[in-house]
């Protein structure tokens, strides 16, 4: 980025010094930064705070959840809810359930996701363009409408309600367009040359694809897994639908059944919440980087 | 096109088959890669929403022989208030959520555009409402909304905007605003990492350039920023607005069977009716789709319209 003469120019907004950055990006210390401060703690803040109600109405004792006002600051510190969360029937059965159809479909998206954006990046055949539009337009269904057909389907004549199946196949449409889309942009950004360079000095077929390929694209497909896996997860309409208990219930479906109609167990509920979201919370915190750019992966680039 | 073409080359151009076209291009590879994306697509997409157009005009498809009744399911559905009420919650939840987190985004990625100290904790911090499944995101601010365990029915009650013993999602107002202020929270910051993103494309010689004129941050910001910004946007736009028209998770929790928007109110029909309220159900998606086309075929106009201007 360019770096100009920054002596001469007149900025109207501050009479303070500006630095300019190695980035080239500027660092105004005045009000201005002092108030970019303090919103940004808000933010930050605003973004938090439900996870951090969510987790001291769960370590709350019974008495103290029912005080009114509600207290900020919690004055005890009581496990009870996880306890009865671990124990309750399904609970853990739908953890379980959504570990194995979040696994599965992540992989399968990733086999068939490789293939077509390999094809789609590197190569330009006749039809391209369609075969892009029509992955991109799946993602603007609205999955409602599946809803009812496959019901049919599956307590008709394909019989897999209520199973693993029955959740892997409509979860795959959720996420065939995002991983598509993620990895061909990903591959685009791939040095053309290096695979063909390896090829002419004579290397194996396999050799290349093992020492050379794989270590080029293994951060990117590593990134489409994380977001193929949270966008399984966190379906909850197919889960809610085609299946009926927790023999395959997905744990977001898993977690409304703390709502009972008459009495809601909110302590349970919290607890029920903190353990599904913690998983996701470190996997954001870790990888957060991957994630942003595969979310803001092709919508600038086109 | 092949006379224009032999009007600039007069010499020998024949214009190649079909199979010499798809094998100069890479030949039958990539047809073969794609195959399996596109196969899955058309089963388990394509499929069931024809198969759903197929079962809103018969009276019920869980029977072995289901009688064919037209349009009856959707005269059904249309004359239920209860479903007219939630063509209006959903638009009005629409519009309302994707004009806000734009705006809200549009600040947010202003705001940590700028490099400082901790930039990566912040983008985490934010992200991470974002990667809650919605209904456990609905959840959590039920802990808000109740009247048990509620800090904002508290803080409500206070100021006055609610009667004792009543919180905000007792009334259809009430939960569209819930819904809306979850929705915001947890959207947002998608937004705004899209927003950067775009941000982060426009060259500062653009910047330096304007400044070297005189302008001011504000002109700046209106003829630089906003239309450099206008693609991405566009774009998120589109599938912030297509989301929005399809919400189910918020209202399924908040609203439940009173305040349903269109997608939980067919949610409802299908699976919580009687047998008989199946198709109507069915009927009731295939209008959120009808939508969902209207709303697409309005952004491509707006698409094509700024790319023409350009």
């Amino acid at each position: 980025m360019a770096i100009g003469a920054h002596s001469s120019l007149k900025v109207r907004d501050t009479d303070h010094a500006r630095r300019r950055s190695r980035s080239g990006e500027e660092h105004t210390w005045s009000w201005g930064t002092f108030g970019r401060y303090i919103a940004v703690a808000l933010v930050v803040v605003v973004a938090l705070a439900p996870l951090y109600w969510t987790f001291i109405t769960s370590v709350k004792s019974g008495v103290e959840l029912n005080a009114s006002p509600p207290t900020l600051f919690p004055t005890s510190f009581d496990l009870s809810n996880y306890v009865l969360v671990f124990s309750s029937s399904f609970f853990l059965p739908t953890l379980r359930n959504s570990a194995i159809i979040s696994a599965v479909t992540t992989v399968l998206a990733l086999l068939f996701g490789v293939l077509s954006a390999y094809a789609i990046a590197r190569i330009d055949f006749l039809g391209k363009s369609a075969v892009l539009s029509s992955v991109l337009a799946v993602n603007m269904f609205p999955f409602i409408a599946m809803v009812g057909p496959l019901f049919v389907l599956f307590t008709g004549p394909f019989y897999i309600y209520n199973t693993y199946l029955a959740l892997i196949i409509p979860d795959l449409v959720l996420t065939l367009p995002l991983t598509i889309w993620f990895l061909t942009s990903f591959f685009r950004d791939l040095p053309a040359d290096l695979e063909e360079s390896a090829r002419v000095d004579g290397a194996s077929r396999l050799y290349t694809l093992w020492k050379i390929i794989v270590p080029l694209t293994a951060p990117g497909v590593f990134a489409a897994a994380i977001l193929s896996f949270i966008a399984v997860w966190n379906d909850f309409l197919f889960g809610l639908t085609l299946t009926s208990d927790e023999q395959a219930q997905p744990v977001t479906v898993g977690i409304t059944r703390f709502n009972s109609e008459h009495v809601v167990a909110y302590g349970q509920l919290a607890a029920a919440a903190i353990v599904v979201t913690i998983p996701l919370v470190i996997l954001v915190l870790l990888f957060q980087r991957r994630i942003v750019s595969g979310l803001t992966a092709g919508a600038v680039k086109g | 096109m092949t006379a224009q073409v032999a009007e600039s080359l007069p010499q020998e151009v024949t214009k190649p088959s079909l199979r010499e076209r798809i094998r100069m291009h890479g030949g039958y590879l990539p047809y073969l890669l794609v195959l399996p994306t596109m196969l899955l697509i058309l089963v388990i997409a394509i499929y069931p929403m024809l198969d759903s157009l197929r079962i809103s005009l018969l009276n019920n498809p869980l029977l072995s022989q289901p009688s064919f009744v037209g349009l009856r399911n959707y005269t059904r559905v249309l004359s239920d208030p209860v479903f007219i009420t939630a063509i209006g919650t959903t638009i009005f939840f629409m519009l309302i959520s994707v004009v806000l987190e734009t705006m809200l985004g549009l600040g947010i990625a202003l705001l940590i555009n700028k490099t400082f100290p901790g930039r990566g904790l912040v983008r985490a911090a934010i992200l991470v409402p974002w990667a809650f499944p919605t209904v456990v995101s609905a959840q959590m601010w039920l802990l808000m909304y109740n009247d048990q365990t509620g800090i904002i029915t508290y803080i409500l009650q206070s100021m006055h905007l609610l009667s004792a013993g009543d919180t905000l999602i007792g009334s259809r107002i009430g939960v569209i605003i819930a819904s809306i202020i979850t929705d915001t929270w947890k959207t947002t910051p998608f937004m705004a990492l899209l927003i950067l993103a775009g941000l982060q494309v426009i060259p500062t010689e653009l910047y330096e350039a304007a400044s070297v004129d005189g302008t001011s941050r504000w002109q700046r910001f209106i003829r630089i920023t906003l239309p450099m910004l206008k693609g991405p946007l566009l774009i998120a736009l589109l599938f912030r607005s297509l989301d929005a028209i399809r919400v189910f998770d918020l209202f399924y929790v908040f609203g439940q069977r009173s305040v349903p928007s269109i997608a939980s109110y067919a949610n409802f029909k299908m699976f919580a009716g009687t047998a008989e309220d199946f198709a109507p159900g069915v009927a009731a998606t295939v209008i959120v789709f009808l939508f969902g086309i209207v709303i697409s075929l309005v952004f491509l106009f707006l698409m094509r319209e700024s790319t023409s201007r350009n």
